[in-house]
């Protein structure tokens, strides 16, 4: 039986304070809580409580790519960025297109204890954009997948695009697209504009996004399926999905943290670590990106956390690998970019952070309003905490941040998983326990 | 000087310092000894990831009548072409004592990499880095155009409105780039023309003005044109149809070089491809500066060299 | 604080008694070359060049030119990068000629021992001799003047200012103390 754990003076995301009670594998008190006999008592006093954070978009890298991250890694990058809940891409190896691979990235996820994994299955088999993956198999599969995606690589094909989004809908799917015309990005190394021009770096230009995720949404209106837009980077996608939206058509979107706070100016370095894909743009479109998730426009933040092992970054731009890690710095920067910007509140926060990712990805158990009965899954944050982002912040086996040297406000004190610490006090949790703790949690929750 | 990786870093002053010296340089070229003992126990590593015969051999015979000791270490056939890293190669040079690295690299940015990175200490001269820069050559090319226009009075001179028009592969070309940002800074009228698929789609912060006609461009009776050389490979990426149609909207030909002052130089920073860009005539003609830029690479190149590797190790 | 030691006066007494010597040791002005060493030697050897055609309107003019010795130095990635200045020798070079190096302060004798290769380079003179406005002394080097304006015995923690109103607008050595 899992410890109680007695949470006192939180702010919720209402602004209202409360204590919280964590036992049986749910909230069990909320408010003020008389009797706690016997909990461990976490002074939440200042801090903000945010339901557990859900990642439609993490790169666990396992199986096949064990030098960057593992599942074991990454979750315990996930529990220090806040997250409860993380959804595995598919670009494993091998891929993640069958029911076989995805039962594994679970089973892995539940072995580890630190977050739910829920794997997501490549659209085409092996991502070669060629020939659709089993996509019935694995939505019945005990991974139960509902989302579907080619991630680093965009389904370009439009009849084969096309097809997707027709046969997700026999099981509530979501095709989430990597837009990017692969025609007009070929060598593409940064954003293409003034700046690309005089780095003399080969452009990857906006409409080769836009044009992509046009065509998609007349697609999804048309065969009456969903979608979801996976980070969105530019002004003139918003206006697409924008449009979209207003037609009725059912599309969701999401944007990086990265997208919401850096720009392309930082490639002057030629420094890899802000290499990228979809590259950083201009402050144009972060400023649009940061209004569209205002407004709704875009559903969600996702990190696209992205590791990679230290050769991987340490070589000339055009050789590096493109991509970060961002699951450990996520609430921070959208902190810094949409928050302290006074766009966000911090209920708008667990909407984009933990309620609407949860909801488009179809997983239950998360996403869901702090409240008597609901999951024990939290994510306690210190606001006022400002400081240099540093290699301590990370916990996972990569260490390809843009942030090292930055400051960023706020910092996540403490992450519940399941009703059980799996971050306290700045410092992941002993995976000894917590995998103890998630065997007698799900035992609970499971029967 | 620390390093030279583009001509955006240099003020004018630096820059006609920089020529000022090469025409010292220049001077002893025309000696019989033509070597000065200034290098000596030096080591120049001349890094080339790319082949480029003329500009590997302009910067070894600078660094020998400097009296550097000259390491060429060509990527191709080497452990770099089976997939030793830049790091990897910076750190042997760096354990072989390396004063200075001479780096031609196809990816824009190695050079500042390797001047960055911590990997090594030596001063990095940059050769041409992909589509990003190619500072000496440009810096050979105001040296040439500065020589015609004042011969012995050029020293501490800029090239304050001289006329300058660059035609042909603006997106690819490095040349291309470190001469809009040095000519300008030196006080020069830069016009460039190419085709509109041969432009980068945002030239708003070039200190230069861009068209697609040559015709026009020629009847502005400019001081200098600079025909850029065109790649084959880029007939097959559909940025123009067809070499001819390209040598007749694009190309300097007899008929475009014979409507041109006699007064206006023609430069190419060569390999040049006759009859495509450039007619054999413009090319051959007194017009041309085709040869002296060679020679002038050497001079601007020992400038260079003698800038980067005299003064103190991590003098700014 | 700077002590004057030389007014232009005295400059120019020190410089027409040198070019008296030259000519002296060389029995007269013919296949004389004057090479200045940048900057202030140049300017030097610019006027012991005319003080000797004033002495001798008849003779052959002797030759001024500069000797830049920037690129022989051997102290070249020990102190900040010098810029180099031109070497000009007169028409005829200097094979078979005497050439009279001329130099503001003689101090370790660096700079001409670095003239020295210089002048090799150049061709093969027939003599090679130095003229200096001040010998301060602290030679590192055996090398030693031929002709003197003024011996100015300083320690070494002194800092000798030659001013020429070719460069400075007007003509004094000063010696200054503390650290230079």
């Amino acid at each position: 039986m899992p410890e109680r754990i007695l949470i006192t003076g939180a702010t919720l995301p209402s602004g209202e304070r409360a204590d919280l009670l964590l036992a049986e594998g749910t909230i069990a008190e909320m408010g003020s809580v008389a009797d706690a006999a016997g909990a461990t008592v976490v002074d939440a006093d200042g801090l903000i409580a945010l339901p557990g954070l859900v990642d439609l978009h993490t790169h666990l890298r396992e199986p096949g790519y064990e030098q960057s991250e593992t599942v074991l890694t990454g979750t315990q990058a996930a529990a220090a960025g806040g997250f409860t809940a993380v959804f595995a891409m598919a670009n494993t190896f091998p891929v993640a297109d069958t029911a076989g691979v995805v039962e594994q990235e679970m089973s892995l996820g539940r072995a580890a204890g630190y977050a739910t994994v829920q794997p997501i299955g490549a659209v085409t088999v092996g991502l070669k954009g060629e020939q659709l993956a089993e996509l019935g198999a694995m939505a019945r599969s005990r991974a139960n997948v509902r989302v579907f995606s080619d991630d680093g690589f965009c389904v370009s094909d439009p009849l084969l695009m096309r097809r997707a989004l027709e046969y997700v809908k026999a099981f509530d799917g979501v095709i989430a697209q990597h837009a990017q015309e692969p025609r007009l990005t070929e060598g593409a190394q940064m954003n293409e504009g003034a700046l690309s021009g005089e780095l003399g770096l080969a452009g990857w230009p906006a409409v080769a996004e836009e044009s992509i995720i046009a065509r998609d949404v007349l697609l999804t209106e048309h065969v009456g399926s969903r979608l979801h837009v996976c980070h969105v980077s530019t002004a003139g996608s918003v206006e697409v999905i924008r449009w979209a939206k207003a037609r009725g058509i059912d599309v969701t979107a999401e944007v990086t943290p990265h997208h919401l706070l850096l720009t392309e100016d930082l490639a002057t370095s030629y420094d890899p670590r802000f290499k990228v894909n979809p590259p950083l743009r201009r402050a144009e479109d972060v400023e649009a990106l940061r209004t569209a998730l205002a407004d709704g426009t875009i559903d969600i933040v996702a990190t696209d956390h992205a590791p990679h092992p230290v050769e991987a970054k340490e070589s000339e731009w055009q050789a590096a690998a493109n991509g970060m890690v961002g699951l450990e710095s996520a609430l921070s920067v959208v902190h810094a970019a949409v928050v302290e910007t006074g766009l966000m509140d911090w209920a708008d926060v667990a909407r984009v952070m933990s309620d609407a990712p949860a909801r488009i990805g179809r997983l239950h158990g998360h996403g869901e309003a702090i409240a008597v009965g609901a999951a024990p899954g939290l994510t306690l944050y210190d606001p006022a905490a400002a400081s240099e982002f540093d290699l301590r912040r990370l916990a996972g086996r990569s260490a390809n941040s843009p942030y090292l040297g930055r400051r960023l406000p706020g910092r996540v004190v403490a992450t519940f998983h399941g009703g059980y610490a799996t971050f306290l006090d700045g410092a992941v949790r002993p995976h000894e326990e917590v995998a103890r703790n998630a065997a007698a949690a799900w035992g609970v929750e499971r029967g | 000087m620390r390093h030279l990786l583009s001509t955006r870093e240099l003020d004018r002053e630096a820059a006609i310092a920089l020529l000022d010296v090469a025409e010292d340089m220049a001077a002893v070229q025309e000696r019989e000894v033509k070597k000065l003992p200034t290098l000596r126990g030096k080591t120049v590593v001349n890094l080339f990831f790319e082949d480029s015969t003329r500009t590997r051999i302009s910067f070894e015979a600078a660094a020998k009548r400097l009296s550097a000791d000259v390491i060429n270490f060509s990527a191709k056939g080497s452990s770099v072409s089976k997939g030793e890293s830049l790091k990897d190669t910076a750190q042997t040079l760096q354990a072989m004592g390396a004063d200075g690295v001479v780096i031609r690299h196809h990816a824009s940015g190695a050079p500042h990499t390797l001047a960055t990175s911590g990997w090594i200490d030596a001063g990095v001269v940059n050769a041409g880095d992909g589509t990003h820069e190619h500072p000496t050559q440009a810096l050979l090319d105001a040296f040439t155009i500065r020589s015609r226009l004042h011969g012995a009075a050029s020293r501490g001179r800029g090239l304050d409105g001289v006329r300058v028009l660059i035609v042909g592969d603006i997106l690819h070309s490095r040349v291309a780039r470190s001469n809009v940002w040095l000519l300008t800074t030196l006080g020069a009228e830069v016009e460039l023309v190419a085709p509109p698929t041969l432009v980068p789609v945002d030239m708003t912060a070039w200190p230069a003005r861009v068209g697609y006609d040559l015709d026009d461009a020629l009847a502005a009776r400019p001081d200098v044109v600079m025909m850029l050389r065109i790649q084959a490979e880029r007939m097959h990426a559909a940025f123009f149809p067809n070499s001819r149609e390209y040598a007749r909207t694009w190309g300097l030909d007899d008929a475009r070089f014979d409507r041109l002052p006699p007064t206006t130089m023609v430069m190419h920073p060569g390999p040049m491809n006759r009859g495509l860009e450039i007619a054999a005539r413009a090319a051959d003609s007194p017009q041309s500066t085709v040869r002296e830029q060679v020679a002038n690479g050497v001079s601007v190149r020992m400038a260079a060299l003698y800038l980067l590797l005299s003064g103190e190790r991590g003098e700014a | 604080m700077a002590r004057a030691v030389l007014n232009q006066a005295d400059i120019t007494r020190a410089l027409t008694r040198i070019s008296h010597e030259i000519l002296e040791s060389n029995r007269g002005s013919s296949d004389l070359v004057l090479l200045g060493i940048p900057t202030r030697g140049v300017a030097l050897a610019r006027r012991i060049a005319e003080t000797l055609a004033r002495i001798e309107p008849d003779a052959p003019p002797a030759l001024a030119g500069s000797l830049d010795v920037t690129m022989y130095r051997d102290d070249l990635g020990r102190t900040r990068t010098r810029t180099p200045a031109p070497t000009e020798v007169p028409p005829g070079g200097i094979d078979g000629k005497t050439v009279v190096l001329v130099d503001d302060v003689l101090y370790s004798g660096r700079t001409i021992r670095a003239a020295f290769d210089a002048l090799a380079d150049l061709g093969r003179a027939r003599a090679v001799r130095l003229a200096v406005l001040v010998d301060r002394g602290h030679r590192e080097f055996p090398i030693r003047a031929d002709f003197v304006g003024k011996n100015l015995p300083s320690s070494t923690r002194e800092r000798i200012n030659v001013r020429l109103a070719e460069i400075d607008g007007d003509d004094s050595v000063t010696i200054g103390g503390g650290e230079g």
